[in-house]
């Protein structure tokens, strides 16, 4: 379990603070998600419990470990992360690139033995990405190359997962073979996994938990079912939407008329930003 | 997968056969036959006759610890070129376009030029490490460095340090003067068994340390934040990396002068042929470097009856090969 009790974070001592006082947890066996809109100190949570930036105060533990005192190497025996995708400099084939979340396990002065091979080796079997093993990371799609990321975190043997968008450079087919099979691999290892995401959808969907964030703050957490509200999403992305119901699952859509009352506050947003393009969707909607 | 190993091991036996064949070519003409008694002679001292042949001598005191320096020279700056490219995720990068030969060459000139109780090697040390130091914090924001701007920043160090040189050249005396040119423009005409047990084994230890680390090498090109998570001190490997190679470097430069491309040009060529995986890459690297470096070497000192400085000879080669690299690489290259 990852407890975050109250952490604060600013980038330096003059600039307003990212982070005010975050508090959650996030439970064995469980993905917990964290949305919010942009700007909401979403990354900068991210950051923080991943150990790559330190809070100003506060605590984050794994299982009773304070992880803010680890060095790197410790950390990354408990905490494996899925940074977002990203393109290398040099074209490793997919089993170097899953071999690297070794590291921590591998000496300084010494180079990956058989067992961290196979480690590497049934990691790429658990993700189902046998056939690209002596592919290029560089010439596979994104998708692909994400579910290469998750296998180098499981190849990791960490007991807790972070995922860092992990959508959010794949198209609609990628978005849920990548969430189903995060969601498949955090069941059958029973890992304590954290997730950002942009998409409220894919988060009701896929979570056992939601941590709603904004401007620094945590609104509320608890399962997406009980917690996302048309109230609460129109607190926190300022949009008008409605939930319903199709298939058993919960389902968010915005309203997409003008007519509804948040409308005019967005489109005065709009005009700010570009007055073309906002009467070129005005002619639109009344056509 | 055989095949595979045939290709490795020919490339790192390369330098022995390229070795023993430099070993007959020379400005001097000895009888291949004569070659081989003077290898031999050493071995199985027969007849005294030999001993003071000049022939034993040009093979033993000349030709072969010239290979020799080439080969370790070679190997200093093959494998640190392929060490800066993967710490520094950036494939454009060597000793020479990073501005260390240049630190290099200043720390040489100034010991040779004005204070000859600073050994020479230290001097370029210090030079070196300062300038690649200087580099790397002018180019690296937000804690990555950027491909484009560390090579800019390695031109400018590269360019000051260069100027800094031609002052010395300028306010030195002419006798020391013809010095510092002569061994500016890279050669190893003054090779012999003392420089070799001194430099050559210097080099050798300095490059222990990357070659025991070359896996990580692989971790450290995913950048500074990825290698972190994966649970890697990355300063300290950094750090590591850059003194071992820097080290390797200013000795190589101390021996022969500036020598150039060949840090950019054999990692690239040895990566096309074993892809980009640092436990290969390194030890393969080093190898073709000594031959590489043997073979320009060989070259230089035999295709006129003037010896050309062997900086020249790998310039020469190495320059369109850059320009090669630029077309190819493209956006691939120089994008961030």
């Amino acid at each position: 379990m990852i407890t975050i009790n109250n952490i604060h974070f600013s980038h330096s001592a003059t600039s307003p603070a990212v982070l005010q006082g975050i508090s959650l947890q996030a439970e064995q066996g469980h993905l917990t998600t964290i949305l919010g809109p942009n700007g909401c100190g979403k990354s900068t949570l991210f950051k923080c419990i991943a150990g790559l930036w330190k809070p100003d105060f506060g605590e984050i533990s794994f299982n009773d470990i304070n992880i803010l005192t680890l060095t790197h190497q410790q950390r990354a025996k408990l905490i494996a992360v899925v940074p977002q995708d990203h393109e290398p400099p040099f074209p490793y084939s997919v089993l170097d690139a899953v071999l690297m979340g070794r590291a921590a396990h591998v000496g300084m002065f010494a180079t990956p033995s058989r067992r961290d091979r196979q480690a590497a080796e049934s990691a790429i079997e658990e993700v189902g990405i046998s056939h690209l093993l002596h592919k290029s990371y560089t010439k596979i799609s994104g998708g692909e190359r994400q579910m290469v990321l998750v296998a180098r975190a499981l190849a990791q043997d960490a007991r807790a997962m972070l995922f860092d968008e992990p959508t959010s450079h794949l198209d609609f087919r990628n978005q849920v073979l990548v969430l189903r099979k995060i969601r498949q691999i955090i069941v059958r290892r029973s890992v304590t996994a954290i997730l950002t995401i942009h998409d409220p959808n894919a988060a009701m969907l896929f979570s056992d938990s939601v941590v709603v964030v904004k401007e620094g703050r945590v609104v509320v957490q608890g399962p997406p079912c009980e917690i996302i509200t048309e109230e609460l999403l129109h607190e926190v992305y300022g949009i008008e939407v409605v939930i319903g119901k199709i298939n058993g699952a919960m389902v968010i859509t915005p309203h997409i008329s003008s007519e509804s009352s948040d409308n005019g506050e967005e489109d005065a947003k709009i005009v700010n930003f570009d007055s073309h393009k906002n009467h070129r969707k005005r002619r639109l909607c009344l056509t | 997968m055989t095949r595979k190993t045939v290709i490795h091991a020919l490339v790192l036996t390369s330098p022995l056969f390229i070795a023993s064949a430099s070993l007959f070519i020379g400005a001097y003409g000895v009888s291949p036959l004569m070659v081989v008694r003077s290898l031999l002679y050493e071995l199985l001292p027969y007849g005294s006759a030999m001993a003071d042949l000049p022939e034993k001598s040009i093979i033993l005191d000349i030709r072969v610890p010239r290979v020799l320096l080439a080969a370790i020279v070679g190997v200093a700056l093959s494998g640190s070129g392929v060490t800066l490219q993967g710490v520094f995720r950036n494939p454009l990068v060597d000793p020479f376009i990073l501005g260390l030969s240049a630190g290099a060459a200043f720390g040489c000139a100034i010991s040779i030029g004005f204070f000859p109780a600073l050994p020479v090697q230290l001097s370029a040390f210090l030079f070196s490490i300062g300038s690649v130091l200087l580099a790397y914090n002018i180019a690296r924001s937000q804690g990555e460095v950027s491909r484009l701007p560390l090579i800019l920043s390695g031109v400018i160090i590269s360019a000051f340090f260069t100027a800094l040189t031609s002052i010395v050249k300028f306010l030195v005396d002419p006798h020391k003067l013809q010095n510092i040119v002569f061994w500016l423009m890279g050669s190893f005409s003054l090779a012999d068994w003392h420089t070799i047990s001194v430099s050559g084994v210097g080099i050798l230890i300095a490059l222990c340390p990357v070659y025991l680390m070359r896996w990580r090498l692989n971790v450290l090109s995913m950048g500074e934040d990825e290698a972190k998570l994966l649970g890697i001190n990355v300063m300290r490997d950094r750090l590591i990396f850059v003194v071992s190679s820097t080290i390797a470097v200013s000795l190589a430069v101390s021996v022969s002068g500036i020598i150039g491309w060949v840090g950019l040009m054999v990692p690239h060529l040895v990566r096309m042929i074993t892809g980009p995986d640092h436990r290969t890459l390194v030890p393969l690297s080093m190898a073709a470097g000594a031959a590489f470096m043997i073979f320009a070497d060989t070259v230089a000192r035999s295709i006129t009856t003037y010896e050309i400085p062997v900086g020249i000879i790998t310039a020469i080669s190495g320059a369109p090969f850059f320009i090669y690299l630029m077309k190819k690489g493209g956006k691939e290259s120089w994008g961030r």
